[in-house]
């Protein structure tokens, strides 16, 4: 008796979602709900296939996975990608019926299918070449002649299209409807002669385009800046984390002759960030990585301006001039590696630095980083979202993606608290307009009783970041602590942009208060009494919302050090410049905005001279006395492992372990009390919103050819009533005129706009909409006058 | 001589002496008003299911066995069961859209009896439990939109559609939809996604059972315009007097449309059951037997996508399951005969040619497989054919229909019959109705195809006057 219960307990617990199924005589178990092409593939068994993706809802348009399915009532010939497996079911996938299907289905696809393969950029890596191999009938007996259409079209700014390639598997088109929402392309014309395309004069301008070639399961669909660029078995590839965002998209880099050519997303399964997706800004912009403009050795100023020098002597410099500096601000160290932040961090420390800061005063207090964080599967399969920040789609793109296919499927709900209609305004389920610093607003409006109700089902993530970069970080904090005022439960995910901000801020280069972050450190050098400012890929010219503070730190600093890829605007200013290597020319690891720690991987030969910052702090710790304690990234990651203790669990062997990532811990911290008072308006007539577009002038987008064009440009933006009452005609140029500064911008309706606001996107070529900010006000009011 | 119409606004329709359930206003001229409808019974089998419960109407027609006379001929009353109980709204989707070469039913019903298709709708709605109607017309039938408009407007104004219907609290409304014109749109669930305003593309079966989930995503039922027309009947006389009609298993009437090589090419309306190939198409009171001096050659016995039937299968009864065993089906009821002057590689030309046409694209072996047999064919009638075509047409043919073909026996042949239906790798039917008819040519004919091949002819082209002079005859 007692023997039987031990045997119970001892017993495996039985999965209720496992289903026992048979697959070519071998019995296999499934999961619940999960088709049969799938099921087979886990259990090693290769069904052909052209329009099914994992990613995306199946369809059975293309044949190719026809296999004999046997659920009691006899074989019959099914799509695999269509049915989900059945206790007991029987799958024959080679029985002598299924492969004459798959042999027909084959035959027929390569029927109008032209033998271009030697020309064609998918030879090598097409599924459909592939699998003519492993599963075709080896030889065509058609013999009439092939459809011709018009050699590749233009679909999109990237995008080509060769429509006699194309086998019409639905995938491209079901990707811009489902997981883009940018139905932009679709099937015209019937039978034989359908084809896919764009709507009279309206291209496939999606900011997730390029992933439609990277699902072609043919060469129909090619991107510009890798067409004819190589051979896929010239291509050698490693796993690594695209660090143009903070979402940190798991990517593979693909380089040839030492020349990054393209890069592609990775789906790494059930812990995926991104799904495989990627957008096209961070797709495209490794044409940055070898452009002509980069920065190849240190730089030092000279009476007859920047003058080359070798790296010891810039070395030298640089210790001189830090044992010279009685104060020191660093600012900057988003853009490095886990292990270069660390290693600026510890240099920091040793040289008693405290003004430091690796936001540049667009982001939030880094105490944000210790409230309860959530994970981006999290916030997806949430009951609600609320997001404060900003437009996920233009900042954060692959985030948005992921919302957004819940918020469709009507599964997670998301309330919108944004001064200006949003990329995911129409998949909220509510939005809180609010005028720009008024906070009350977004109480009351949480309030409601529909919102309240909603909020108090539970399992509420917040997304947090600055919706607007024309309010002060106080007025931002306001309106987060308006939200989490009416959801304390809620966990965070912080929607800080920049690629590596959450690592940097927590490896050491967060400052400790408001009086030691950026903006601190740029009043303190513009007062004069900063003696050495050092710039770790920062460039506040640019970068800095508030223009013209940068404008004057930059000429009262002392010294100036900038360690940069490419020369800026603030390098120009710099008094010693050293090249630093970019992406895909170090490796080590980056942290993303859930604390996820991916690794980063080199791929290429540094440019020119440049160096990583690691290194760069290495070396110079040694020149002025000190030590960051590693000397190889991989050491630096052991090491941050060991000594601080919200990273403890991202050891080498964990990262080796886990492609997709070891979520870290979030640093513990309280957030700084905020104000609930409105900021009162002056006698300005428009509160002004700044936020940022996918493209602009970041100097990867701005220095990759197929991206720098797509920056929309300066401008300001008025409601269609408000711009009726300007009673100007649309592009008409304007001078802003806020109480630093003005500026003259075109100006354009635009419905996304609230009334009573003017909108402007941040950092675009032309003029700089920052003059008018004042990053220590709460709010920016401005006025439009007509130029004279 | 009896080739005419007695009727000439109801074209090619042929009264006889049978039961006539749902044809038997034809015989006026102003049939389609609201006037002669209710003048002649209109709307009174509608009015006596108002006085009855729902329930009550369903089960009469549950009663009656009343077949769908779309093609799979599946008891309605037994399909308005198969929506889910409780989900709102629910919806009507009347089938308008026929375009099956061959019939012309449906039209005939919409042109000459708009209001008995109305009120058929009516009591579906009313029995089912729906609360609108969609009626989907095909786009090239203009008199039947013109006539089925019409006539809603005039429903509406007698205040049979509309809300509290007839002082009751039964309301619905019927809207009503001009196709595009594509023949996929026939099946229903292609029917759903262009009534939805997508590409008329079929949807996957499981999970679009449209009863299930249907138009808008809601439980929808899809019937087709014949069986509509019969419910004021059997509302009206009830389920005893239409099961009196016909066979047990397959009561009622059923119009026939027969066209071709035949005397009287029209539409009949025949008692379930009571009726051979031969009576209908050699009977004096159907089609009156072939053109003067000409014989016989094949049959197709339900629409263009059925296989053909040789002269020896006409003492098949006109009846689903003996129509399936012998080889084929009958499908939308649509007869279409050829005699011995026809050019059968020729005649499967025509019948692949429309299909590959009206192939929506969705799936591979539709529409590759049906435009690569189009062009082969093509090449075969104009004697440019090759030995090694007729091998890669059975192959391609393969790839769409996988296994045995249906076809019927022929003693000349030594052929066996195989039963109907065939295997499919397509999502729906159209892309092996692409292969059935050549299929059926191929395999009765072997030798018209060979001396393509062998002797390079040219198309045959026999103009009907010197055809019917070289028969000599009359």
């Amino acid at each position: 008796m007692s023997d039987t219960v031990s045997a119970e307990n001892d017993a495996p617990p039985v999965d209720p979602n496992a289903v026992a199924i048979t697959v070519n005589g071998t019995p296999i178990t499934a999961q619940k709900g999960e088709l049969v092409i799938a099921a087979a593939e886990r259990a090693g068994v290769y069904i052909p296939r052209f329009c099914y993706h994992p990613r995306m809802s199946s369809v059975g348009m293309c044949r190719q996975c026809m296999v004999e399915i046997d659920t009691g009532r006899g074989p019959m010939l099914q799509p695999s990608c269509m049915i989900t497996v059945t206790p007991d079911m029987k799958v024959e996938t080679d029985s002598p019926v299924a492969k004459r299907a798959q042999e027909g289905i084959l035959e027929l696809l390569l029927a109008n299918h032209p033998l271009d393969c030697p020309v064609c950029d998918k030879g090598g890596e097409c599924p459909l070449q592939d699998q003519a191999y492993t599963h075709g009938p080896g030889e065509s007996r058609y013999v009439e002649a092939k459809r011709n259409y018009e050699k590749p079209i233009p679909i999109s700014d990237h995008v080509l299209l060769d429509r006699e390639r194309c086998i019409l598997c639905d995938r491209c088109t079901r990707f811009a409807d489902e997981v883009a929402g940018d139905k932009l392309i679709h099937f015209i014309h019937r039978g034989n002669l359908t084809q896919v395309n764009t709507f009279p004069d309206e291209p496939f301008a999606s900011y997730f385009s390029g992933n439609v070639v990277q699902i072609c399961p043919v060469g129909a669909l090619t991107a510009k800046p890798y067409r004819f660029k190589a051979r896929p078995w010239d291509l050698a590839q490693v796993e690594s984390t695209c660090t143009t965002c903070s979402v940190g998209c798991r990517i593979s880099v693909h380089s040839s002759r030492d020349q990054v050519l393209r890069h592609q997303g990775v789906d790494t399964g059930t812990d995926s960030v991104n799904w495989g997706w990627l957008c096209d800004r961070g797709r495209f912009n490794f044409e940055a990585i070898d452009a002509d403009a980069r920065l190849g050795e240190p730089l030092v100023r000279t009476e007859s301006g920047h003058q080359p020098t070798t790296w010891a002597g810039a070395l030298a410099l640089a210790k001189q001039l830090i044992d010279g500096a009685d104060s020191i601000g660093l600012i900057g160290g988003a853009r490095s590696t886990n292990e270069g932040a660390f290693a600026w961090a510890r240099l920091a420390d040793a040289l008693g630095i405290d003004h430091r800061d690796a936001q540049l005063g667009d982001g939030l207090p880094a105490s944000v980083l210790g409230l309860p964080r959530a994970t981006i599967d999290e916030a997806a399969n949430a009951t609600t979202v609320v997001l404060v920040g900003p437009d996920l789609k233009e900042e954060l793109p692959v985030l948005y993606l992921r919302l957004r296919a819940t918020a469709e499927q009507r599964r997670l709900r998301i309330i919108e608290v944004s001064p200006a209609s949003t990329g995911m305004t129409r998949y909220a389920w509510r939005t809180v307009a609010y005028r720009p610093g008024s906070p009350s607003e977004v109480t009351k409006a949480l309030g409601a009783a529909d919102i309240a109700e909603q909020l108090a089902k539970g399992d509420v993530v917040v997304v947090a970041g600055r919706s607007n970069l024309a309010e002060s970080e106080t007025t931002a904090m306001s309106v987060l602590s308006a939200v989490l005022a009416a959801v304390p439960d809620a966990k965070i995910l912080p929607a800080l942009r920049r690629g590596n901000v959450v690592g940097a801020l927590e490896l050491g280069l967060a400052p400790t208060d408001s009086d030691h972050d950026a903006l601190a450190t740029l009043r303190r050098a513009a007062d004069g009494s900063l003696d050495l400012l050092v710039l770790l890929g920062a460039d506040p010219l640019d970068d800095c919302p508030d223009t013209d503070l940068a404008r004057r730190a930059l000429a009262g600093a002392g010294r100036i050090i900038s360690i940069d890829t490419f020369p800026s605007a603030s390098t120009r200013h710099a008094d010693l410049v050293l090249p630093a290597a970019s992406f895909a020319e170090q490796s080590g690891t980056t942290t993303n905005l859930e604390g996820r720690v991916t690794r980063v991987t080199q791929k290429v030969t540094a440019h020119g001279t440049s160096r990583p910052d690691w290194m760069i702090a290495s070396e110079l710790a040694a020149l002025l006395g000190h030590d960051i304690g590693f000397a190889s990234p991989e050491a630096g990651t052991a090491l941050i492992a060991r000594t601080v203790p919200a990273f403890a669990a991202a050891t080498p062997a964990a990262l080796d372990e886990h492609p997709a990532g070891v979520v870290t811990g979030p640093v513990t911290g309280a957030l700084p009390a905020a104000s609930s008072a409105d900021a009162p308006p002056n006698g300005y007539d428009y509160r002004l919103v700044v936020s940022r577009k996918l493209y602009d002038g970041a100097v990867n987008t701005a220095m990759s050819p197929s991206l720098a064009p797509l920056a929309v440009g300066a401008a300001a933006h008025l409601h269609p009533a408000d711009f009726d009452k300007v009673g100007l005609a649309e592009g008409t140029e304007v001078t802003l005129t806020s109480t630093t500064g003005s500026v003259v911008l075109p100006l354009h309706p635009n419905a996304n706009v609230a009334r009573g606001t003017v909108w402007a996107p941040f950092n675009q070529p032309g003029a700089t909409v920052n003059e008018l900010v004042d990053a220590s006000a709460p709010v920016t009011d401005v006025r439009i006058e007509r130029l004279s | 001589m009896g080739t005419q119409s007695p009727y000439p606004w109801a074209p090619g329709f042929y009264p006889g002496d049978r039961p006539q359930v749902v044809t038997s206003r034809f015989q006026y001229e102003d049939a389609h008003t609201i006037e002669r409808y209710h003048a002649t019974g209109g709307y009174e089998g509608f009015r006596k299911a108002l006085t009855m419960a729902p329930a009550d109407v369903a089960d009469e027609v549950k009663k009656s066995t009343l077949l769908g006379r779309g093609g799979a001929g599946f008891p309605a009353g037994t399909k308005w069961g198969f929506t889910p109980q409780g989900v709102w709204p629910r919806y009507l989707v009347v089938n308008g859209d026929e375009s099956e070469p061959g019939t012309y039913k449906d039209r005939l019903l919409m042109e000459c009896d708009p209001h008995q298709l109305i009120e058929g709708c009516l009591i579906a709605c009313y029995a089912a439990g729906l609360s609108r109607c969609f009626l989907y017309i095909r786009g090239e039938m203009a008199l039947a939109q013109e006539r089925v408009a019409a006539a809603l407007n005039d429903a509406y104004a007698a205040g049979y559609i509309g809300t509290d219907i007839l002082g009751t609290n039964f309301s619905v409304d019927i809207v009503l939809h001009w196709g595009a014109g594509a023949y996929v749109v026939g099946e229903e669930t292609a029917l759903i996604e262009s009534l939805e305003g997508e590409r008329g593309m079929p949807r996957l079966k499981p999970p679009y059972f449209p009863a299930a989930i249907g138009l808008y995503g809601k439980p929808t039922i899809v019937n087709n315009v014949e069986t509509l027309s019969n419910l004021p009947f059997i509302a009206l006389n009830g389920s005893a007097a239409y099961t009196a009609i016909g066979t047990e298993t397959s009561p009622g009437t059923r119009m026939i449309a027969v066209s071709g090589h035949v005397k009287r090419p029209g539409v009949y309306e025949i008692v379930n059951g009571s009726t051979t190939f031969r009576d209908l198409l050699f009977g004096d009171e159907f089609a009156q037997g072939m053109r003067e001096g000409r014989e016989l050659k094949c049959f197709v016995p339900g629409g263009g996508s059925a296989p053909w039937f040789l002269a020896d299968q006409l003492d098949i009864p006109f009846e689903g399951r003996a129509a399936g065993s012998a080889g084929s089906m009958l499908g939308s009821g649509a007869v279409m005969v050829m005699d011995d002057t026809t050019d059968i590689p020729a005649a499967a030309l025509t019948l692949v040619k429309f299909y590959a046409h009206e192939s929506c694209g969705k799936c591979v072996p539709c529409r590759e497989g049906g435009t690569w047999l189009y062009r082969i064919v093509e090449r075969i009638v104009a004697g440019d054919g090759t030995d090694a075509d007729l091998e890669t047409i059975l192959q391609v043919g393969q790839s769409i229909c996988p296994g045995n073909m249906p076809h019927a026996s022929s003693e000349r042949l030594g052929l066996e019959a195989v039963p109907f239906p065939y295997k499919m790798t397509t999502i729906c039917f159209v892309g092996p109705s692409a292969y059935v008819p050549i299929h059926s040519a191929m395999t009765l004919f072997p030798e018209e195809f060979e001396s393509r091949i062998t002797k390079r002819e040219v198309r045959r082209l026999i103009p009907v006057s010197a055809a019917a002079a070289a028969g000599g005859g009359s």
